[in-house]
C-alpha cells in the first residue's frame, strides 16, 4: 500500500536532494569541463562552480538561490491504488520543502504579481503523468530555474529545410542565449509532433543521464555535431569566454505533420538539478539518482 | 588582469582604475535589487521621495536571495546573481540618480548601461551564476530589508559583505564590455560553424 503521506515524504526528500546535491553524472561532466577548459576566466568560473557544489553538499544549503519552478514527472503503475491522491501529496510536499529545505518562493500570479510564498499555485507544481504497468510509483523532480528557461525557443521551421534548418536553429538559439542561461548548459532539443509536443520532449530530454550516449546512432551523431558546434562559439562558462559552452546535448523527436517542422530548444543551467525515487507497493523507497544513507 | 580589494563607499577614482578582466573583491554594503526594486526606486525618485537607503558609492546586486529568519534577525542561505539584462531598462537611470559605483550580476548588460557606467564612473562585476552558497558565505550580516511587500526575491536586502567575489570586471568605466566582445566573436564563429556543417 502506497500512502499519500509516503508520497509526500519522498517528494520532500527528492526536492531537498535535488537542490543541494547534483547527480553524479552532472558532477563528473562539470569536473571534466574544468579540466578541458583553457580560457583562464572560463576556468575560474568552473572552479567557483565546483567549489560551490561541494559547499552546498556539505552544508545542505541550496546550491543556487533560484530553486526554480517545481516540475514532477510521475510514472504511475496501473495497479497502484489511490493515484487520485498523488497530486495533493506533491502539492503538500512542495509547500513543506519550501519551508524545510528551504526553497525560494517562486510562484507568482501573472496578473496581480503576488507571490504565493510556498511554490504552489495554479498548475504549479506541474505534474507530467505516465501510466505504466506494475505496482510502483516512480517520481522525478526537476526544479527548473528561470534564467535558463527564459531563453528556451520554439521554431516552427520549414519542412523543406529539414535537419539543416534544425541545426541552424539550435546554433542560432545558443548564440542568442549567450551568457544568460548560466553556461555550461545542457541542451534539450526536440523536433516534430507539434508546438507543445516539441517543447515537452525537449524539456524531458534534460532528464537523460549525461554519461550514456543516445541509443539511436543517428541521434547520437547529431548530438555530437551540435555539442561541438555549441562549443565552438567561444561563449564559454558563464559567457565570460572559453570553449565549454555546453556540457551535453540531448535530442528527441516525434513524427510530424507533413506541413510542420516544429523544433524546440530548452536550456538547463549547469546546476542541473533532478532527483528520482521509486516507491514499492510495500512502502519501500529506492532513490535512483542519489545515494541516500 | 589585476586583483583589487574595494571597500564601500567606493570613489570614482577607484572605479576608473579598473579594466575589463580584472578581479575585484568587495567589502562593505551590498544592496539587492531586481526588476521590481529598480522600478520602485525610480518611481520614488520621480515623486521626489526619499530612498530608504543611501546608495551613493555602494554596490547594487542583481539577486533574489533565499533568506531564513534566525535569532530574531535574518540569515542569507543562498544568494547568487540573477540575469542582469532584465535590469538594462532601468540601470542607466539608476546609476545616474543614485550614484552606485558597482553593479553585480550575471550574463552582462547592454550599451545603454555601459554608456552610463563610462559617463558616471561605475563598473559591472560578473559573479558566477548559480554559485549561491559561495556568495552567501561572504555575506556577514543582513542590515535591513526594505520593501518586503515585494516578496523575498524582489525585496531590497541591505547586506554587509566581506571579500565578496571574485567579481570579474566585465564592463569597465572606459566603455569596454567583455560580454559584447564575446557576443561579437560568437557571431563571427557562427559563419565558420555553418560552413563546417554545410548549412
Amino acid at each position: 500500500m502506497i500512502t499519500e503521506k509516503a508520497v509526500e515524504n519522498v517528494a520532500v526528500k527528492l526536492l531537498q536532494l535535488a537542490v543541494t546535491e547534483l547527480p553524479q553524472d552532472v558532477k563528473e561532466a562539470l569536473r571534466r569541463a574544468y579540466h578541458e577548459e583553457e580560457n583562464a576566466v572560463g576556468k575560474a568560473q568552473l572552479k567557483a562552480i565546483l567549489d560551490n557544489v561541494e559547499l552546498a553538499e556539505k552544508t545542505g544549503a541550496p546550491m543556487c538561490q533560484d530553486t526554480g519552478v517545481v516540475i514532477f514527472y510521475v510514472k504511475a503503475g496501473s495497479q497502484v491504488e489511490g493515484l487520485d491522491k498523488v497530486e495533493e501529496a506533491l502539492r503538500k510536499a512542495t509547500g513543506r520543502a519550501t519551508r524545510e529545505v528551504p526553497l525560494r518562493p517562486n510562484a507568482v500570479d501573472p496578473f496581480t504579481q503576488k507571490n504565493t510564498g510556498n511554490n504552489t499555485g495554479r498548475h504549479i507544481p506541474y505534474i507530467h503523468w505516465k501510466v505504466v504497468p506494475g505496482d510502483t510509483i516512480e517520481i522525478t523532480v526537476l526544479p527548473k530555474g528561470g534564467g535558463s528557461e527564459n531563453v528556451a525557443a520554439l521554431g516552427m521551421l520549414s519542412p523543406s529545410q529539414g535537419i539543416k534548418g534544425l541545426k541552424k536553429f539550435v546554433i542560432d538559439t545558443v548564440i542568442n542565449a549567450g551568457a544568460k542561461p548560466c553556461p555550461p548548459t545542457i541542451l534539450g532539443v526536440a523536433v516534430g509532433g507539434g508546438a507543445d509536443i516539441a517543447i515537452k520532449l525537449a524539456k524531458e530530454a534534460l532528464l537523460k543521464p549525461l554519461n550514456q550516449p543516445n541509443p539511436n546512432p543517428e541521434l547520437a551523431k547529431l548530438e555530437q555535431e551540435l555539442r561541438e558546434a555549441a562549443n565552438s562559439t567561444g561563449i564559454g562558462p558563464m559567457g565570460l569566454g572559453g570553449k565549454i559552452t555546453v556540457l551535453d546535448v540531448k535530442v528527441d523527436y516525434a513524427h510530424r505533420h507533413p506541413a510542420s517542422y516544429p523544433a524546440a530548444v530548452v536550456f538547463q543551467c549547469w546546476a542541473a538539478r533532478r532527483a528520482s525515487a521509486r516507491i514499492y507497493s510495500d512502502g519501500k523507497v529506492e532513490y535512483l539518482s542519489h545515494k541516500v544513507a | 588582469m589585476a586583483i583589487y580589494k574595494l571597500r564601500t563607499p567606493i570613489s570614482e577614482e577607484d572605479v576608473r582604475k579598473l579594466r575589463v578582466n580584472d578581479t575585484v573583491y568587495l567589502t562593505g554594503v551590498l544592496v539587492t535589487a531586481r526588476d521590481a526594486a529598480h522600478r520602485r526606486a525610480l518611481e520614488l525618485r520621480k515623486e521626489g521621495k526619499q530612498m530608504p537607503v543611501n546608495l551613493e558609492g555602494m554596490a547594487v546586486f542583481h539577486c533574489g536571495p533565499i533568506v531564513e529568519e534566525a535569532d530574531g534577525g535574518w540569515k542569507v542561505v543562498a544568494a547568487g546573481p540573477t540575469t542582469s539584462s532584465r535590469m538594462d531598462m532601468f540601470e542607466d537611470e539608476f546609476i545616474k540618480n543614485f550614484k552606485v559605483r558597482v553593479v553585480v550580476g550575471k550574463g552582462g548588460m547592454g550599451k545603454k548601461t555601459a554608456d552610463a557606467m563610462k559617463r558616471y564612473g561605475a563598473f559591472y562585476g560578473a559573479l558566477t551564476g548559480g554559485a549561491a552558497v559561495l556568495a552567501a558565505k561572504a555575506i556577514k550580516r543582513v542590515k535591513s530589508v526594505e520593501w518586503s511587500d515585494l516578496g523575498m526575491p524582489e525585496a531590497m536586502w541591505v547586506l554587509e559583505v566581506k571579500d565578496f567575489g571574485p567579481l570579474t570586471v566585465a564592463i569597465d568605466a572606459h566603455g569596454n564590455n567583455l560580454f559584447e566582445t564575446i557576443q561579437n566573436n560568437a557571431d563571427e564563429a557562427k559563419r565558420k560553424i555553418y560552413k563546417k556543417l554545410e548549412l
